[in-house]
Formats: structure tokens, sequence, C-alpha cells
């Protein structure tokens, strides 16, 4: 109430001789210019919508019980799913949260606990510059690392290839999320005479760990859409596999490899997983909000 | 004795650089020398696990740049600097030369700058200074849901609705009225150089935009306050009071948006047409360097194939690299230090 009193106060009615008029020219450009920035975000906005509608429109028709649970037919025989790509998929990503999530955090404890120095200038430089690395890239790199060495594609290489990927990411958003902690925290820590790894673990990274999770969630989210990493790490696969080292079929190279096929079948089964592909990456983002805020997470 | 205790518990946990909390620091370290008891193992462990992941972090890039320089040597000692001057990719003859592909990679992702960058800009514009508050919230979100979808989403849809589109209404339209330019002349196919720019450009507006808008927020108010003051109209204000100001960020945030389009791989490949030419009209199927990489990599047959796909992956990886750390300079020299937050 008294703070509606005060604005009101200090928006005093400019006297009318105090400024000349704006002229019309002017008034019209303020105008059009407002009207131009509505323009790009609507146009901005219309591919967005687009791609869902479509999404959901082709991807519904197309999904049912058989996809889910069925390997893909061969050509010109209608039916068939992509269940193996889904599990193929989940298990690239669990190989790559595996190996990158422990990786990353720890290197987010190192910049933010350890790294306020030319070490951590060099360390914080290196993850910048591996964040803007082209998936395709690491994809090569991965395929000399693994595969060359395995002489055969495998779910391995393609989850080398996706840690990568998520190290750089988990480590910057790690240290963020430390940094907020008040260094208060910690020092209340070691007063109680806690020794200082103990701090880190139970205090610092403990209070921290909902935006850390949600870092994490980030990473994962941006990596399980991945396919170009894939093409020559995992490569793809037609049947069921449960080896970690036989190539494997994720649900991203599958929706490549339909796509550009010829066949109408394929197409709409192209559709069908994208829909999967993003309502996995959506539904697992979510979750694991969801789990944070209700401090379930948090609280373990 | 206390002298060795206290350089082996030195504090050092985060502090905003420059000026440093030296009561703090001093509390800390009589609390840790009261108390000597802690055995000091754990945390040496514990300190040299982290140092472990850091370094892990650093032999990562030292692993990237030795598997790229070693495995293109052999294509390097064949072709020397000609093979980024000549336009012959033949694995039949083993001839290789990577002229279309940085073409097409240079073009689509130029192209894609063209659209992107007046729609990203009018977006971070219109969130940050003319929406009303609420709808604010809502907007970042959609815009940055465009960066959370996948590639090879893009371009299944690119394939399906986009193409057609391009090839029935936009393309010949485009040849009719700017068809004498020579930039749009030629069968409209839909697939081609047109159809990788414009999904390229659906694909880096969010980061752009939201780059952008990091950097208009840091532009202080008094500045458009000052500006409004002098008389100006809203878009007087913007143009001379904000976009003024943070210009040095703007262009950082178009250069790393540009960073992403070099590298992106799978949207392209589905609709540029992967033939390796040169051509003028952007109607033209084109090639770029990592859908080649992402189409012959995995088929490669020969060594020196193989060597020069590799060799393309290097210059790829060199190019984004300068291009990003140029970019997060701009940015930072906006942001004063704070790094941009990096999106999806």
């Amino acid at each position: 109430m008294e703070t509606e009193m005060k604005l009101k106060a200090a928006v005093v009615p400019i006297p009318a001789f105090a400024l000349p008029p704006v002229s019309l020219r002017r008034r019209a450009t303020d105008h059009a210019m407002t009207a131009l920035a509505l323009l790009t975000v609507a146009l901005v906005l219309l591919p967005l919508f687009a791609i869902f509608a479509y999404l959901v429109y082709k991807g519904i028709g197309s999904l049912n019980l058989a996809f889910l649970t069925q390997t893909p037919k061969p050509v010109g025989e209608p039916g068939g799913g992509m269940a193996n790509a889904i599990v193929g998929s989940m298990v690239i990503l669990a190989i790559a949260s595996g190996m990158g999530v422990p990786l990353g955090i720890g290197a987010g404890i190192f910049l933010s606990e350890y790294g306020r120095n030319r070490y951590g200038n060099i360390v914080r430089f290196v993850s910048d510059v591996l964040n803007g690395v082209p998936s395709i890239v690491v994809g090569i790199v991965a395929y000399g690392l693994v595969v060359m060495r395995q002489k055969h594609f495998s779910a391995f290489a393609g989850g080398v290839a996706l840690a990568i990927m998520m190290i750089p990411t988990i480590a910057r958003t790690t240290e963020q999320m430390l940094l907020l902690v008040p260094q208060a925290t910690r020092e209340a820590a070691f007063a109680l005479g806690v020794s200082r790894w103990r701090t880190t673990l139970s205090i610092t990274l403990r209070t921290a760990t909902s935006g850390i999770i949600t870092g994490v969630m980030l990473a994962f989210a941006r990596v399980a859409g991945e396919t170009a990493p894939l093409l020559f790490t995992a490569f793809g696969n037609q049947f069921w596999n449960w080896k970690t080292d036989q190539p494997t079929a994720a649900l991203s190279l599958q929706i490549f490899t339909y796509a550009i096929s010829p066949y109408d079948e394929w197409h709409r089964q192209a559709w069908a997983g994208a829909l999967v592909l993003i309502m996995l990456i959506v539904g697992a983002v979510a979750a694991v909000r969801i789990a944070v805020r209700h401090g379930t997470l948090a609280r373990t | 004795m206390p002298n060795q205790a206290s350089s082996r518990l030195r504090f050092s946990a985060p502090e905003p650089e420059g000026d440093r909390n030296i009561a703090a620091k001093v509390k800390t370290r009589t609390a840790s020398l009261l108390q000597g008891k802690v055995s000091e193992v754990p945390d040496m462990i514990f300190s040299g696990v982290m140092w472990f992941c850091g370094a892990a972090v650093v032999t990562l890039l030292g692993l990237i740049v030795y598997q790229l320089v070693v495995g293109s040597q052999l294509s390097w000692h064949a072709f020397g600097w000609k093979f980024f001057g000549q336009s012959d990719w033949n694995p039949v003859s083993d001839q290789y030369g990577a002229l279309p592909f940085m073409f097409g990679t240079i073009v689509s992702s130029l192209l894609a700058l063209v659209i992107a960058v007046p729609l990203s800009l009018g977006v971070a514009v219109f969130i940050t200074e003319m929406s009303p508050a609420r709808l604010r919230g809502i907007l970042s979100f959609t815009t940055e849901l465009l960066a959370a979808i996948p590639s090879v989403v893009y371009g299944l849809w690119a394939i399906f609705v986009l193409v057609p589109i391009l090839r029935q209404y936009v393309e010949p339209f485009l040849a009719k009225t700017l068809g004498w330019t020579g930039l749009f002349s030629g069968a409209p196919y839909g697939i081609g150089m047109l159809a990788a720019g414009t999904i390229l450009a659906i694909m880096i507006i969010p980061i752009i935009s939201s780059i952008t808008r990091e950097v208009l927020r840091v532009v202080p108010q008094h500045q458009r306050e000052a500006v409004l003051a002098l008389g100006s109209t809203r878009w007087e204000m913007i143009r001379m009071g904000v976009l003024r100001n943070a210009r040095a960020g703007i262009v950082g945030a178009i250069i790393l948006g540009l960073g992403r389009a070099l590298g992106e791989t799978m949207a392209i490949t589905m609709v540029i047409g992967n033939r390796p030419e040169i051509a003028k009209s952007l109607f033209a199927p084109g090639y770029t360097m990592a859908s080649v990489l992402a189409n012959e990599f995995s088929e490669a047959t020969g060594d020196l194939y193989l060597s020069a796909l590799i060799e393309i992956g290097l210059a790829l990886f060199f190019v984004t690299i300068v291009v990003n750390g140029l970019a997060r300079l701009m940015v930072w020299s906006v942001t004063r230090g704070q790094p941009a937050r990096s999106v999806v």
C-alpha cells in the first residue's frame, strides 16, 4: 500500500511544455519496430509449433505395441518396431553416464574447491573448448580410441563418445553450482573440526545437489538425441544385442536410417521413433526435476 | 611445527578473484590449527582424485588433438596444403581435395546466419525490452525448447515438411523475383543448400537469442533511463541505449551461433543433397565437412581415404575452436568475466 503510494508520487506528470511533441515519423518508427519484433517472435515460434505438432500427429498414428516390443522387419514387410534401438540407446546412455557423470562432477569439484589458480583456469578454458568440439569430431576420436583397437563397432565405443561430450558440460555446471554455496557454510564445517574432503562431500556437494542434478540432466538430454558420434562407434544393428562389445542399435541412428530410406513404412516408423526419443528425453528430465523438487534425492 | 600444519591445511576454497577475504582465511586457518587431530591422508587422497578428474579433462583434449593429427598424417604427407585447394574428391583414383566441403560448410553456415541473426535479435530485444513481464518467462522457455530438439528430428522434419514447402512455394517464388542474381536459379528440387541453411537457421536461433538476451540484460538500467529521459521513444532507447552498448556481446553471440552451425551434422546431411559440387545457385545440392564424415567415414576403404576424412575432421575441429574462442572472448568483454550460460 505504502509502496504503491510512493510509486504514484514518483510518476509526476511531466508538464506538456517540457518536451517537444514526438514527431509522427519517430512514433511511426517506434510502432513499426515493435511490430517487427513481434513478427520475429511469431516467425521463430512457428517452426517450433510446426515441429511438435507434426511430430505428435505423425508419431502417434504409427506408435503401437509392436513398435515398442519388436525388432525391425526386413524391407517390404509391414510392422516391426524399434525395441532393440530403444534398449540400445538406454545401454549406450548408461555407459556414457557411468563414465561421464563421475568424471564431470569430479572435475567440477576440482574447479570450484581446488581450482582457483592457474591450473584451474587451464582446466576451465579446456572444458569450454571441449564444449565447442563438433559431435562428429568426437565420433572420429572415439573411433580411433576404441573401435580401431577392438577392431569392431560397439555400444562401449558409443558410450565413450557420448561421455566425452558430457564431461565438459557437467564440469562447468557443477562448478557454478558449488560456487553458489556460501563460503560461511564451508567455514562452519571446518570450525566443527570436519575434514576438508568430508566438508566437500557432505556439506558443499550436498547443498548444491539439486543444481548439479539439473546440470547432469541437461548434459544427458543433450547427448541423448545425438546421432553423429554414434554413426561409427555404436554403428547400429537390426537385431537384439545384449553384448556391449558388439554393434548396437540406437534410437537416433534408427531414425536417421529410416528417414533417408525411400520406404513409406520406414518413414512412418521414423516419426514414431522421433516421438519416443523426445518423450524419453523430456520424461527423463522431468522425472529427475520432480524427484529433486520433492527432496527424495536431496535427502538420501 | 605449526607452520608446517598450516601449510598443509591451507584453505583455498572459492573466493571471488581479486579481493580475497583475508579475515575469513585467518579464521579458518586458526580453526584447522586448533583441532590439529584430523588425519591428512584421506584429504590428500580426495584432493588427488579431484585433481585427477581435472587433469582428465585436459588429457581428453590432448587425446582428441593427438588422434586427429596422427590419423591425418598420411593424407597430409600425400597432399599437403593442396588438400584444401583441390575440389577433386575421388576415392577410386585416391584423389582427395576438401574444397567443395569447405565451400558447403561456409555457405550453409553463412546462409543460416543471414536468416537467423535478424530473427534472434528481434526475439531477444522483444523478450528483454518489450514483452510484458508475464510473457517473458514463457517466451524464453519456448525458444529454448528449440535447442532441446535433437538434430536428427530436425532433419526428419526438414525432409518431410520444410523441403516440400521450399520446393512448391518458396523456391519458385525466389526464382521468379530474384532469379536474375544467379543465386536462385536452376531446378527447384527443395533439397539443397537453401534447405540446409534454413534448417540450420532454425537450429541456431535459440543459441544466438539466449546469449544476446544475457548480454542485453547486463546493460545497466540507467543507460535506458538516461536515453528515455532525453525524450526518446522506446525504439530509440533500445537502439541507442541498449543495442549500442551491447554490440560486442551481440557479435560474440552471433559468432557462437556460427561455431555451432559449422559443426552441425545430421540435419544438414539429411537435406543438403550430399554432392561435392561448388555451385553458385543456392538451389543446387552441396556437401559439408561434417556431412562427408557422417556419410563416408564408416565406409572408407583404404588408409588414404580414411586419413583424408580425418584431416577434414581436424580442419573442422580447428576452425570451430578458433571461432568459439573468439566468440567467448567477445561475450566476456560485455558480461565482464561472467561466462555466458551455456545453452542445452
